[in-house]
């Protein structure tokens, strides 16, 4: 499943992940499943190298909040591409928590997603198909106008028509 | 009329060159018909049992001649020459090919039209009163809000994969013509004491195999806010709605296994946080949207001109006709006229493309350019010179659209049924087409009054049984078509569900216990004026099972 950073390019990934048992090895960065990180907390983010989290879609993101300055990485998951929870985990992250680090989308992703998973506020994503990790860019681009604010920082179309209205009138045509 | 900007314009072209890159993938075998499916949706694109379906929204239910005039040439260019409109303010076509659905989506955005949302788990068609901007019992037109709340949900990235299906209704009269406590979320506008407008906000609300009505769970909720509370409303719902089991998903169930008030309690809490940020609506927006709504020129008129009345006497048919489908105008001299697409044997809610375009023309002609959509599958042209209804009438009965039958018992919502759809039981089209044929009479049909038939040929509920005074569900019992009857149901601003009387009944007797009812009816109301549904209430179905149970 290739790697994709928010530029578009498809990238390596550093992370090793230790699902469950795993052991940890040391010096490398890690990726550890919720639970387990949640359990071993003080132990895992003093290892001396970077620790990410793998977080379930059905926990609130808030458990993680006093941990957030030591992870350099949350992966949100996708399990099905019509299970949207981790959208709304992303903009909570980005918005109320403030996390500025590495916010993946793991699973089902395909390119239908991405502009939705940009605008949510992830960063990188492991992509399903190796097709649509190589269009990243243009289908990311595929929108130019939003309506709504949201965790990307975009101007949404409410705004921008008060702008354009100081500035350039907006061209109108009846249907 | 709202007015697109080239930010509308443009976003509905771009999302039509998605859709075509879509259906190339798909046709080319890159998408599987599994991962297609969710993209479809979102363009109201179904499989159906004979071809694809496609669904494209009226928002608020208000169209323009032109837009008109391409649902027409839609249905001759790429269909078999008609459209169905349904309960929720949209068209339907049935026989389009997958390949020809991005030209068919691009004719429409030319007009400022898409079927963005209209299927897929997602905010759906936002709806509301078809006579908004014109009820003389509205305080402040809805589709102001109705727009705003939709462009904000549309392609919104945290709220497009919901658990399940998300409809919103907004009102803004004493009168409920919107089916507001039938939808997920519905906002009613309404004054506070203060002479301050706010929204009532009702959640939870839907029909199919779990019927709730929605649940009041803020009285008052300032305009400023309304952004960001329906956010609050979906966050909590994206998040903790039920994904395990598709007849459980809806947020009516999560209102319901957590209570209103502990779903309130969350709601408000999420609602705390994000209130004053950047969903606070400024007043600027606003005007600006509210600015971009154009309204008639009207002239000054007076009430009843004497030509009107005149009319009335002398023609026994339009008199009838204007005492049926002629409704009141906020303004002196003008009325809303609905136009029936309930024709004796017809299918309730088609419209061919000649009569579109009929339509579309005698709307430029009577009605300043402009049409409405409502949920009873009906068409209105809501403002309408009352001088000129007497030539309208004779334009609107040629081409078949002027039967009195508004509100009455052959006025029928209904599905599309087992004769297109692939989630029906049963069919339900011709059932309605019966049930006209046996109350043709007008004075019958007069003399029994307001009485709503609504059939549903699934569980489903899509002709919204559980609401209709008379309510009937299609089921299937060993291979057979089989129909549960339902009285009492209403959806207006008294809202109830209805009460099955008995064992369902065979397709063939299903028009036979309409007439029992009705015959019971006429044997049971005290007076005259008394109308069906008030019967039923004050007697129960009782009497009415009796009735229908005695000879069977």
């Amino acid at each position: 499943m290739p790697l994709v950073n928010k530029a578009g390019r498809i990238v390596d990934d550093p992370y090793i992940r230790a699902l469950d048992d795993a052991p940890i090895p040391d010096g490398v960065p890690v990726l550890v499943p919720g639970a387990r990180f949640l359990a071993d907390a003080p132990e895992l983010v003093a290892r001396e190298a970077p620790i990410g989290v793998l977080w379930p879609n059905d926990r609130r993101v808030a458990e993680l909040e006093p941990w957030l300055g030591n992870l350099s990485l949350i992966a949100l998951s996708f399990p099905k591409f019509r299970d949207g929870r981790a959208y709304s985990q992303a903009r909570l992250l980005r918005e109320r928590y403030g996390f500025r680090r590495e916010l993946r989308a793991t699973g089902e992703i395909l390119r239908d997603q991405f502009q939705f998973l940009l605008r949510a506020g992830f960063d990188s994503f492991e992509v399903k198909k190796p097709d649509d990790a190589r269009v990243f860019a243009e289908a990311a681009a595929r929108f130019s106008v939003f309506y709504q604010p949201s965790a990307d920082g975009r101007v949404p179309a409410l705004r921008r028509r008060l702008q354009a209205a100081s500035a350039i009138p907006v061209r109108e045509a009846v249907h | 009329m709202y007015i697109y900007d080239d930010l509308d314009r443009t976003l509905v072209t771009e999302r039509v060159a998605e859709f075509r890159d879509q259906v190339a993938r798909r046709l080319s075998g890159e998408l599987t018909e599994d991962e297609f499916k969710p993209l479809r949706l979102m363009n109201g694109v179904y499989l159906q049992l004979h071809a694809y379906m496609l669904r494209t929204s009226i928002p608020y239910g208000t169209l323009s001649s032109a837009q008109l005039r391409m649902l027409a040439h839609v249905a001759r260019r790429y269909d078999r020459g008609y459209g169905h409109f349904t309960t929720r303010q949209n068209i339907q076509y049935h026989w389009i090919k997958l390949e020809e659905l991005p030209d068919a989506m691009a004719d429409f955005a030319s007009v400022g039209m898409h079927g963005m949302q209209t299927s897929g788990n997602c905010v759906r068609n936002i709806t509301t009163d078809q006579w908004a901007g014109v009820a003389p019992d509205e305080i402040e037109d809805p589709r102001i809000w109705a727009e705003i709340v939709r462009q904000h949900v549309t392609l919104h990235p945290e709220f497009s994969f919901l658990p399940r299906k998300f409809k919103i209704a907004v009102g803004a009269s004493s009168h409920d013509r919107a089916a507001l406590r039938i939808h997920d979320l519905a906002l009613r506008l309404h004054r506070n004491g203060a002479g301050e407008t706010g929204f009532e906000v009702m959640v939870g609300g839907g029909l199919g195999r779990t019927p709730y009505l929605a649940k009041t769970i803020k009285s008052f909720l300032h305009t400023r806010d309304v952004l960001s509370y329906v956010e609050a409303i979906l966050r909590t719902y994206n998040s903790f709605g039920r994904r395990d089991n598709i007849y459980k998903a809806r947020i009516k169930i999560l209102v319901h296994e957590l209570g209103a008030e502990a779903f309130a309690k969350e709601v408000e809490t999420e609602w705390q946080s994000i209130k004053d940020g950047p969903l606070a609506l400024d007043p600027a927006v606003f005007d600006e949207i509210a600015g971009r709504f154009r309204y008639p020129a009207y002239a000054r008129l007076d009430d009843n001109p004497n030509a009107l009345a005149h009319a009335r006497r002398s023609d026994p048919l339009f008199d009838a006709w204007m005492g049926n489908s002629v409704a009141n105008h906020k303004l002196p001299g003008y009325a809303i006229v609905t136009l029936s697409l309930k024709p004796e044997g017809g299918t309730p809610g088609d419209a061919t493309a000649e009569q579109m375009d009929a339509i579309a023309d005698l709307a430029d002609r009577y009605s300043f350019g402009e049409i409405r959509v409502g949920h009873e599958q009906n068409l209105c042209l809501p403002h309408v010179a009352q001088r000129d209804l007497p030539e309208l009438w004779r334009a609107l009965d040629a081409i078949g659209v002027a039967t009195p039958n508004v509100g009455l018992v052959s006025d029928i919502i209904s599905c599309p049924g087992l004769d297109y759809c692939s989630l029906a039981n049963t069919r339900s089209i011709p059932i309605a087409q019966e049930i006209t044929r046996r109350f043709h009479d007008r004075d019958l049909a007069r003399e029994l009054g307001r009485l709503h038939i609504n059939i549903s040929g699934c569980i489903n509920a899509c002709g919204h049984h559980h609401v209709g005074h008379i309510g009937i569900l299609g089921v299937e019992k060993n291979g057979e078509e089989f129909f549960q009857i339902t009285l009492g149901g209403k959806a207006d601003e008294d809202a109830k569900l209805g009460t099955l009387i008995g064992p369902a009944v065979p397709y063939a007797q299903v028009a036979d216990v309409v007439e029992d009812i009705a015959a019971a009816y006429i044997e049971l109301r005290e007076r005259p004026d008394e109308l069906f549904i008030d019967t039923v209430k004050r007697t129960g179905v009782e009497p009415f099972k009796e009735r229908v149970y005695a000879a069977r």
